[in-house]
C-alpha cells in the first residue's frame, strides 16, 4: 500500500504540492490527471524517493520514504518507474539494459538474469530484438524496454510517468497496450497521464491535480464522465 | 656549406637500439595514460564536488598541470622532489611528471564529457535500485569515455611526444635516451635524429589507428 499523507514539496519558492493525501491500494490502478505543472510528476518522483520532500510522510508498505534510517536502494527494488524520455541506457543492448539490475542490484547470476530479462522482453513484444542497441528501436519500443527493464525488478508497484507524452500518435497504442496488459495483469500502478480516455478505461480510480492539490478523485465514471469540480470539468473540457 | 656528407649507415647499424628505445618510450606512454585516465576521474569528480578541499586540491592540480610547462613539471618530480629527499630514478620521475600532466588535461575533457550525459542516465539508474557510485560506474563512465575518446587518443600521442623529455632528467633507455647517446658517440647527428623522428611520426600514427580500430570495436552503439 502507498500512502501519502499531506505532502508538501517545493523547488525554492514554488511549492508544487501543497499537501497531497492519497491511498493506493495493493492491486489498484490509479490514473492521475491534470494540467502540465499541476504537481503530478513531482508526486511519482517523491514516491520513490528521487525528490526529497518538505512535509507530510509518504508510506510504501509502512515504510517511511524520506526518513533518513529508510534504505532507498533496497525501497526502490519494489518501486519500478517508467520516464516519459524513456531513458534506455545506450551503451548496452536491450536484452543488457534490462538483465543490468538483477544482476548489480540483485545479485541474480548472469544466467538468471537473462533468463528474467527474456522473459520481460518478451513480455512487452521485444523478444526479436534482444541483441540490439536501443538507437536502433523506435520510441515506442524504447518506452516497452524501459517497462520490461522496471518489470525484471520484480516491482510491487509501477509508477508510469507520462510515458506516451513524447512517442509519435502512432506508437502511443503499442505502449498503451502494455499498460493495458499489466493492469489486467493485477500490478499496483500509478499512472500520471494525459490519455484521458485510456485512464478512464484501465483505472479503478482517477483523480485530478490542478496547482499542487488533489480536486477530485474516484472512480473513473465519475471524474471522468462525471465531474462535479470547475477545475475538473475545465480542463476535461480543454482535452477532450 | 653543404660540405655535410651523410652517413647513414652507423644510422641503420644501430636502428635496433632506437627500437628498442622507441618500446621503452612507449612504454612510458601508455603506462602514463592509464594512470593518469584513473586519476582524471577523480579529479573531475573532484571538480564537481562541493567539498571545497577537494575542489580546491583537484582545481590546483588542473590549473598547474594544464598552464605550466611539460619540462617544468618532470624537473618538479626529478630535482624538485630531490631537494626534499626524495629520490626518483629518470624513468619514474619522468612517468610520474607525464601522468601529472596526462590527469590535469584529461580531468577537463572528462568533466566536459560527464557534463554531456543528461541527469536522467542517473536518476534512472538510481529508480532502479542502483547505488550512486553503481550508476556512476555503469552507466555514466562507460558513456563518458565514449565522449572523451578522440580527445584522450590526442592525449595519449601527446604523452608520447612528451617522452622525448626524458633525457633532461638523465633518462637514456627511451628513444631520444638511446639516439643523444648515439650522436655523442657518432656525431652523426642528422641522421640519428632524422630516424628518431621518423620512428615518433610512425609510433604517433600507430596510436591514432589503433584507437580509431579500437573506438570500432568498443563503441558498438
Amino acid at each position: 500500500m502507498i500512502e501519502l499523507k499531506d505532502v508538501r514539496k517545493s523547488f525554492g519558492s514554488l511549492e508544487v504540492l501543497k499537501g497531497v493525501s492519497l491511498t493506493v491500494q495493493k492491486g489498484e490502478v490509479l490514473s492521475v490527471i491534470g494540467g502540465s505543472g499541476s504537481g503530478k510528476s513531482t508526486m511519482l518522483m517523491c514516491i520513490n524517493g528521487l525528490e526529497p520532500i518538505q512535509g507530510g510522510q509518504i508510506l510504501v508498505d509502512g515504510t517511511d520514504v524520506h526518513a533518513r534510517s529508510t534504505d532507498l536502494n533496497k525501497l526502490r527494488q519494489k518501486i519500478g518507474i517508467v520516464f516519459q524520455q524513456w531513458n534506455a541506457f545506450p551503451h548496452l543492448t536491450v536484452l543488457d539494459n534490462v538483465m543490468l539490475a538483477p544482476r548489480k542490484v540483485l545479485g541474480k547470476s548472469k544466467k538468471e538474469a537473462e533468463e528474467i530479462a527474456v522473459k520481460q522482453l518478451t513480455h512487452v513484444g521485444l523478444g526479436e530484438k534482444l541483441k540490439v542497441y536501443p538507437s536502433k528501436l523506435s520510441g515506442g519500443q524504447q518506452q516497452r524496454m524501459a517497462i520490461a527493464r522496471a518489470l525484471a525488478m520484480s516491482p510491487d508497484y509501477m509508477l508510469f510517468d507520462e510515458v506516451t507524452s513524447a512517442l509519435d500518435p502512432q506508437l502511443v497504442g503499442e505502449v498503451l497496450d502494455t499498460l493495458k496488459m499489466l493492469s489486467e495483469e493485477g500490478m499496483t500502478m500509478i499512472l500520471v497521464t494525459h490519455e484521458i480516455r485510456f485512464a478512464r478505461d484501465v483505472s479503478d480510480r482517477v483523480a485530478f491535480f490542478h496547482k499542487g492539490l488533489i480536486h477530485e478523485i474516484g472512480a473513473p465514471d465519475q471524474v471522468i464522465g462525471n465531474p462535479q469540480r470547475p477545475e475538473t470539468i475545465d480542463f476535461l473540457k480543454s482535452v477532450l | 656549406m653543404l660540405n655535410y656528407t651523410f652517413h647513414w649507415r652507423p644510422a641503420f647499424n644501430a636502428l635496433p637500439d632506437m627500437l628498442w628505445g622507441a618500446l621503452v618510450s612507449l612504454q612510458i606512454a601508455v603506462l602514463s595514460m592509464v594512470i593518469g585516465v584513473v586519476l582524471a576521474v577523480f579529479l573531475a569528480l573532484g571538480r564537481q564536488s562541493n567539498n571545497k578541499l577537494l575542489y580546491g586540491f583537484s582545481t590546483g592540480w588542473v590549473e598547474l598541470a594544464r598552464n605550466t610547462p611539460a619540462l617544468f613539471q618532470i624537473y618538479m618530480t626529478y630535482f624538485g622532489l630531490g631537494s626534499f629527499g626524495i629520490h626518483l630514478d629518470s624513468y619514474v620521475a619522468l612517468l610520474a611528471g607525464i601522468a601529472f600532466n596526462n590527469a590535469g588535461y584529461l580531468a577537463e575533457t572528462f568533466r566536459g564529457g560527464l557534463r554531456a550525459i543528461p541527469h536522467t542516465q542517473t536518476r534512472a539508474a538510481r529508480s532502479l535500485g542502483m547505488t550512486a557510485p553503481q550508476a556512476f560506474r555503469l552507466i555514466v563512465l562507460p558513456q563518458m569515455f565514449r565522449i572523451v575518446f578522440y580527445p584522450m587518443t590526442n592525449q595519449m600521442v601527446w604523452a608520447l611526444l612528451m617522452t622525448s623529455l626524458g633525457v633532461t632528467v638523465g633518462l637514456n633507455t627511451d628513444l631520444t635516451g638511446v639516439t643523444q647517446d648515439l650522436n655523442v658517440r657518432t656525431f652523426r647527428t642528422f641522421e640519428f635524429f632524422a630516424i628518431a623522428a621518423l620512428i615518433y611520426y610512425l609510433l604517433a600514427k600507430l596510436i591514432t589507428l589503433s584507437s580509431r580500430l579500437f573506438a570500432w570495436r568498443l563503441f558498438r552503439y
